[in-house]
């Protein structure tokens, strides 16, 4: 096995910083950095406090739900389930609470049983019933999809309470520049910590071995189907924050949560987080996440008519993803600047890659 | 080693690739913002003699009973329907064909719908009520049309198309097969059905929203649209109307935005106009998240703008509650329980107007009041003028979807 960027985040922290530099995170860092040197040209009163505040609000959701998926894909798996579970948790928690300000706090309760439960379902179809990861979590996506359609006879009822919306929309007034600084974004940063934590304690090197190679980390002792149905269990209880977010941040509507799942994905690999698991960072998938919004931004300070978007997305992603995966370095791949070896002299590489 | 590697990024970026077509194709476009928007409305969508047929509709009292406008019709060209008339019409089934339910609007009416065919069944002037939805899936219609047609059960077949030009020859075929067919909402090419039902229309939608805003906005004012998506031809018509209005005042429009009726992205959307500059009046092709629009302007500490929703009751709601200067232009939701009538006088061979043409006048400040005391137990996302009220089942029908 080679030595990876990435997952030696365990390592001490030079060496960690040193890791992150070689693989997606600089990639993330730099597009990041330079979105936002284009945004400052286009609008330079965004980096004035409330407008970034404003980001810092919108962009919280979906670094949650990258935190969840990056724990999902670095096992190896995928969760497509989580837009649909976003969208079914505001629509439940609008139809329970229905304005009661009583019912907010018993509500939140049952939304994070229904994560739980969820998770688990994904979890254990995956690992017991070994249904791969990608055809399970479709299925729960679409199971989710119809069961609220059904529930609700085809579109949302109810309302959300005003304390609900808290945690969404409002935050701490009145500090100095900021303005508001909202609890998104303090729960955001709590949720990102909390996974940096996880990912240093010997569950979360686990959860990487797993990714890296399961057959190689279930004879060095990791239970693999915990492991991995304990990833699914995380991503489901982090959507269902993201939706208490959502929810807050613009109330019910019939599209809530659709397509997150893809733009989650999209977050955590444009940090350079390897699809099929075993590499990639925390801190990726979080500056993945931030990427990706401030790329909406972009597209909106540049006025870039709606159609050519997802178009320009497309390629933005590619490249980035491309020069991560070269590790900056430009050149051609070695096996076009000279003839192939001859098959022999291959070396063979691992199972997994 | 290198080209798995390799692979395996080209996979990933083929993922993303995908990934951001299907995830960002309605998403934060801002779209306009130059001269074009608002000056002249896209050829394509926009027919000056409807455009102004509607308007005039709007002047033209209904004929038919005032306190039941889904009895109502504009002009109506009444015609006969004796070839049809039922010998036991307490037997005879009626077959609906429904595009979907998947909008608050759409439910709201089906469930007036719904409750209209059991006053009809327990007056004996209907029997059977035969329902297949087709989730806004254009082939799945088709195949439910052909299917009540092959059935051969139904006395009447009642179809709500999905999308116009793909519709036309399911409801041709439906047609031929003899049975008596109403359409109704959005129309399709062709007039072989009994009767086609529906409000005044999408240009008179936005007209009356444009012309609000234009009335009540100083000359020079900023107007930011918001568009739910291109290409649906309601929708089409509200903008091309609103652009028709707009060209030919000293309002200056943003720009519009495309935004899925996503509570979120209007959120985002209009909080980013805010950064930039000011602006005066929001208008909108549909009332969904009417209320995440205003609540940008009030997390950003700025005065309302003036404001075009719809009818939905979260709008309303909040517009009393803010004393806001608003509109609320209506797609008369009542219309859903005007085919089923229909249907009924069908059976009994009375006449019915080719084109039914429903009143659709939009809910202004002297009602507002009046409207909310009326819906004061429904849910917020509800239609004011969805006109249940007599009908069996109220109010339980509505508050408990």
């Amino acid at each position: 096995m080679t030595p990876n960027t990435g997952t030696s985040s365990a390592l001490s922290p030079r060496s960690a910083l040193a890791a992150s530099f070689r693989g997606g995170t600089a990639t993330a860092a730099l597009l990041l950095a330079l979105i936002f040197v284009v945004i400052a040209t286009q609008n330079p009163s965004f980096f004035e406090g409330p407008p970034l505040m404003a980001f810092a609000k919108k962009a919280a959701p979906l670094v949650i739900l990258a935190v969840g998926q990056y724990l999902v894909i670095v096992s190896g798996e995928f969760d497509l389930s989580v837009g649909s579970l976003v969208g079914a948790q505001v629509v439940i928690a609008a139809r329970l609470i229905d304005g009661e300000e009583s019912m907010t706090l018993p509500v939140i309760a049952l939304m994070l049983v229904f994560g739980l439960v969820v998770g688990l379902v994904n979890g254990l179809v995956t690992t017991l019933l070994r249904v791969q990861s990608i055809i399970t979590t479709l299925g729960t996506m679409l199971i989710l999809f119809g069961a609220v359609r059904y529930w609700t006879g085809g579109a949302p009822t109810g309302a959300l309470s005003e304390s609900f919306r808290v945690p969404g929309r409002g935050g701490i007034e009145d500090v100095p520049f900021f303005g508001q600084v909202p609890w998104a974004l303090v729960i955001a940063l709590v949720v990102a910590v909390a996974a940096v934590l996880c990912m240093r304690s010997p569950f979360g090197r686990a959860l990487v071995a797993t990714g890296d190679n399961d057959v190689a980390a279930a004879f060095s002792g990791v239970r693999v189907w915990r492991t991995r149905t304990m990833a699914f269990i995380g991503s489901s209880l982090l959507a269902t924050v993201a939706a208490v977010l959502i929810g807050g941040f613009a109330g019910v509507t019939a599209q809530v949560g659709e397509g997150l799942e893809f733009t989650a994905i999209t977050a955590v690999v444009l940090g350079g987080v390897v699809l099929g698991g075993g590499r990639g960072t925390v801190v990726a998938a979080v500056l993945g996440a931030l990427t990706v919004e401030a790329l909406f931004t972009l597209f909106n300070q540049l006025y870039l008519p709606s159609t050519i978007q997802p178009s320009v997305q497309g390629l933005i992603i590619i490249a980035a993803v491309a020069y991560a995966a070269r590790r900056g370095d430009l050149r051609l791949p070695e096996r076009l600047r000279r003839r192939p070896d001859h098959p022999t002299e291959r070396t063979l590489g691992s199972s997994r890659r | 080693m290198r080209v798995p590697r390799v692979l395996l990024a080209g996979a990933a970026g083929l993922t993303l690739m995908l990934t951001a077509c299907t995830t960002d194709t309605p998403d934060d476009s801002p779209e306009g913002g130059n001269g074009e928007a608002g000056s002249t409305p896209d050829g394509e969508w926009f027919d000056q003699a409807e455009y102004e047929a509607q308007l005039a509709q709007r002047e033209i009292t209904p004929e038919g009973p005032e306190d039941q406008p889904w009895l109502q019709a504009i002009e109506p060209e009444w015609i006969d329907t004796a070839e049809f008339a039922h010998d036991a019409p307490e037997d005879a089934t009626l077959c609906f064909s429904n595009a979907s339910v998947s909008n608050p609007w759409r439910v709201t009416g089906f469930i007036t719908m719904e409750q209209q065919v059991e006053a009809l069944q327990e007056e004996g002037r209907i029997g059977d009520f035969r329902v297949s939805d087709a989730a806004d899936d254009d082939n799945q219609q088709i195949s439910d049309i052909q299917a009540f047609v092959d059935s051969g059960d139904c006395d009447v077949i009642i179809i709500s198309p999905s999308t116009t030009a793909t519709l036309t020859p399911a409801v041709e075929t439906a047609c031929e097969s003899g049975v008596p067919v109403v359409v109704f909402d959005r129309g399709v090419n062709s007039d072989c059905m009994v009767t086609f039902i529906h409000p005044i229309g999408g240009y008179a939608f936005g007209a009356d929203a444009a012309e609000f805003l234009v009335e009540n906005l100083d000359p020079g004012s900023k107007v930011l649209a918001l568009r739910i998506l291109p290409g649906v031809d309601v929708l089409e018509h509200r903008w091309a109307a609103a652009q028709e209005v707009f060209g030919d005042s000293d309002l200056e429009v943003l720009g519009y935005e495309f935004t899925e009726g996503d509570g979120a992205k209007i959120k985002d959307l209009v909080s980013q106009h805010l950064q930039r500059g000011e602006v005066d009046g929001i208008w909108m092709d549909a009332g969904d998240g009417a209320v995440a629009a205003l609540e940008a302007f009030e997390d950003a500490g700025r005065p309302y703008p003036v404001i075009s929703g719809e009818d939905e009751l979260s709008f309303m709601r909040k517009w009393q509650e803010e004393d806001l200067t608003a509109i609320a232009p209506v797609y008369s939701n009542f219309q859903w329980r005007t085919p089923v009538l229909a249907a009924s006088m069908i059976l009994a061979g009375e006449e019915v107007p080719s084109e039914w043409v429903l009143p659709q006048e939009p809910v202004r400040q002297d009602r507002l009041d009046e409207y909310l005391q009326r819906n004061e137990d429904m849910p917020s996302l509800h239609y004011a003028k969805f006109g249940g009220e007599d009908l069996p089942g109220f109010p339980e029908a509505w508050t408990e979807r």
